[in-house]
């Protein structure tokens, strides 16, 4: 993306989008913690003039800094996964409040239908939580308009505003028309107001008088704003009340249908909603996940039609919507599954798996690349809840199995993921005098959502060498004593560590060091071959999952593929597959 | 193909992470785009490099709505693997074209890193978008060093498509 004259169309994906409208609105500070599908804005962001952008080291701390820059007048933008929102919900229900001085607005990206999370929570609850007002793009061209926007009406109103994004608004790619960035000439300071910054009860129920009031006053915007508007259908037969990319399945499904677009979907506009139904002789509510639109308007005494019970998990596709109103079940399903991911040829995590599976550990897992390790034929997670809870849940195992059991306990954490929130896991683990083994993935990078940097690193976003900081360090220093470190191509190591740890009831981490193939692309590496002649087809090569080796008897390495990690020459009982140069 | 004034046309990559599929829906959209046309495209990425099948949905015409393709309107099916053409072949409208490496193909690809590059050769002559614009978004596109030889795949996809059209 090169920097454009006035009115230039680009072809833009919602993410970029966002970035470009924080841009045009004079954003001064970007904070974020990566996670599919809003990973892509803090890096777009960055690359405009003028902006301070940060990898944060969690999305509570992310809108924290973000507090801390509007406070002192600067417009600030705050970009998580829906997750990472309840990370940040602690200072976002209370900032609610208090409010703001620059413009501060949160994007939250979901993901309807879990492409790649845990969950598909429907974050639009959270306005109602928080008593925020939602804007809902539906394109990319709205995704950068009403995030422009949204920071004039966070000043206006004096709230966080919320940006919903979803999957399939973030990572389409459709053509935007861009704008010069306002001129924002501010002197940043911070003026004292203890009433409004400092929530202390005397304060806080003050301010929420005047939050109750300002959602009456956002009720009236609600009404007026042309984000919410009725497009008028061929005829009054049939009306359809919509947010974010199901607009766009709407039009393209019922083009001659009235529709009543919200792109302010809360607080709502009763008023329009309420003359939009009396005025067409059918009307549907058609929203992904929960039926929160519906349930409002139902409430409000209006005759309108919702989605069965059936759709309300997974994500809303054009046939879908077709099928919520003729009833027609179209979806087409393709002849065979789709493949799964799977973890990289020369992973350095696939060593670790295989000796946790050999030692029948019972391992408490975690979010990242590594959660890649549920399925067969590695099989070696037994959990996974959400950032961080792999200590916490070793923990809690270890406080009620025998003891026997106890000592196989395993978490194993990827390294920006112990940044994220691991660390307070460790500490309450050895205050509590836990028990199990603590095992620490570094592969140097947050992997799983495209390569992004972290406190580990030594480099920030925006691309300055900073301070490496070290997860052994850390242990250390919050009194863990059996620390070891170890290149995780070396498999013997690991299993004598973790043998070794099995055998003592204090806590212990074993940290696997080394950097993930995908990032380090300059090393020059060995490559794996079969003997056939060697080759006794005992398939023991096939159970550590590699992409790289096929399931042909005798099997063949694919040199195109393979990384040279030396785990199936490790696994190989006769030593029929041997590591080359290249 | 016969295509109607004002029609969106669909276009499905189908392939598995790795292959290239990204990088050649982007030069697609690219050359859709400064050829004047309404286009949108739609995939899903934090997977992609994992292995695991990945699609690009692109539609382009005089005015997009939904960044999907609805089911069973697949005009052209790109298909860069085969498991994937069959996968995915339940998609495609009835009498929609599919594009993929046959046997045919097979001295004609000479290096698999540029196949992606190959396919849209072939699929440039499905597409009312002169050469040179689809050559250009190449240029731009590909590193330095690698140009000659994805023009080069692109010219080799051409030939073949041609050849297969005129049997």
């Amino acid at each position: 993306m090169t920097e454009q004259s006035s009115r230039q169309k680009v072809f833009l994906s919602g993410n970029e989008a966002v970035a470009r409208g924080a841009y045009e609105a004079g954003v001064a500070v970007g904070t974020a913690y990566p996670g599919t599908p809003s990973s892509e804005i803090s890096p777009a962001l960055a690359m405009y003039p003028g902006v301070n952008v940060e990898w944060s080291v969690n999305e509570k701390v992310a809108l924290e800094v973000a507090c801390g820059a509007c406070f002192c007048g600067a417009r600030t933008l705050v970009a998580m996964k829906h997750v990472g929102v309840n990370v940040a919900s602690d200072p976002l229900l209370t900032l609610s409040l208090i409010g703001v001085r620059g413009g501060l607005v949160l994007i939250s990206a979901d993901d309807p239908g879990m492409h790649s999370s845990q969950n598909e929570q429907d974050n639009r609850i959270y306005a109602r939580f928080a008593k925020i007002p939602m804007l809902e793009p539906s394109d990319s061209q709205e995704s950068k308009d009403f995030t422009k926007l949204a920071f004039t009406l966070s000043e206006q109103f004096d709230t966080p505003v919320m940006v919903r994004m979803t999957t399939r608004v973030c990572h389409a790619k459709t053509i935007v028309e861009i704008e010069e960035p306002e001129k924002i000439e501010r002197e940043y300071s911070f003026e004292k107001d203890t009433q409004k910054f400092v929530m202390i009860p005397a304060y806080a129920r003050k301010r929420h008088v005047i939050v109750e009031a300002r959602l009456k006053k956002l009720e009236n915007f609600s009404e007026d704003t042309t984000l919410n508007r009725i497009e008028q259908g061929a005829d009054n037969s049939l009306g359809i009340i919509c947010s974010g990319i199901v607009y766009q399945y709407v039009k393209e499904m019922f083009p001659s249908a009235s529709v009543l677009k919200l792109g302010f979907s809360y607080p709502l506009c009763k008023n329009k909603i309420r003359s939009f139904c009396q005025s067409h002789k059918e009307v549907y509510v058609i929203e992904e996940l929960e039926p929160l639109l519906y349930n409002d308007i139902k409430a409000m005494g209006l005759n309108v039609k919702g989605k069965t019970d059936k759709l309300v998990t997974g994500e809303l596709t054009p046939n879908r919507v077709r099928e919520i109103i003729t009833g027609e079940s179209s979806d087409i399903v393709p002849s065979a599954p789709g493949r799964p991911p799977v973890m990289c040829a020369g992973c350095i995590h696939r060593g670790a798996f295989v000796t946790l599976k050999k030692l029948k550990m019972i391992v408490t897992g975690d979010i990242g690349c590594y959660t890649l390790g549920t399925l067969p034929p590695l099989s070696a997670l037994d959990t996974c809840v959400c950032m961080g809870a792999s200590i916490g849940a070793m923990l809690g195992m270890t406080k009620v199995l025998s003891k026997e059991q106890r000592n196989k306990v395993v978490a194993v954490i990827g390294d920006s993921t112990f940044f994220h929130s691991g660390i307070t896991g460790l500490i309450d683990v050895v205050y509590n005098k836990g028990a199990g083994t603590v095992m620490i993935l570094d592969n140097r990078t947050t992997a799983m959502t495209g390569q992004q940097d972290h406190p580990g690193t030594g480099m920030t976003i925006m691309s300055e060498p900073t301070e490496s900081i070290l997860p052994e360090k850390i242990a250390e220093a919050v009194g863990v004593k059996m620390i070891k470190v170890i290149d995780p191509y070396d498999i013997p190591a690991i299993e004598d560590a973790l043998r070794e740890s099995m055998n003592t009831d204090e806590v212990s981490l074993i940290v696997l060091r080394r950097v993930c193939v995908l990032k380090d692309k300059t090393v020059k590496r060995l490559v794996a071959q079969v003997e056939p002649s060697l080759c006794v087809q005992c398939k023991q090569c096939l159970t550590i999952g590699c992409p790289a080796i096929s399931s042909d008897m005798p099997p063949k390495i694919d040199m195109h593929l393979c990384n040279g990690c030396g785990l199936c020459v490790h696994v190989c009982k006769v030593g029929a597959i041997t590591c080359k140069e290249r | 193909m016969q295509r109607e004034i004002n029609k969106t046309t669909n276009i499905l990559f189908a392939g598995i992470g790795g292959q290239g599929i990204i990088l050649a829906s982007e030069i697609t959209c690219d050359v859709l785009f400064e050829s004047g046309y309404d286009v949108k495209k739609s995939e899903v990425h934090g997977m992609s490099q994992r292995g695991g099948s990945v699609n690009s949905d692109i539609r382009f015409g005089a005015k997009v709505y939904s960044p999907l393709i609805p089911d069973g309107q697949t005009d052209i099916l790109v298909a860069f693997h085969p498991t994937e053409l069959e996968r995915n072949r339940p998609f495609l409208k009835s009498g929609g074209k599919i594009i993929s490496i046959t046997h045919d193909d097979a001295d004609a690809v000479s290096n698999p890193k540029v196949s992606n590059i190959f396919l849209m050769g072939k699929l440039s002559c499905h597409i009312p978008v002169r050469r040179e614009n689809w050559e250009n978004v190449i240029k731009n596109k590909v590193p330095k060093a690698y140009v000659e030889q994805n023009l080069a795949a692109f010219a080799a996809g051409i030939s073949q498509e041609q050849k297969i059209n005129n049997k």
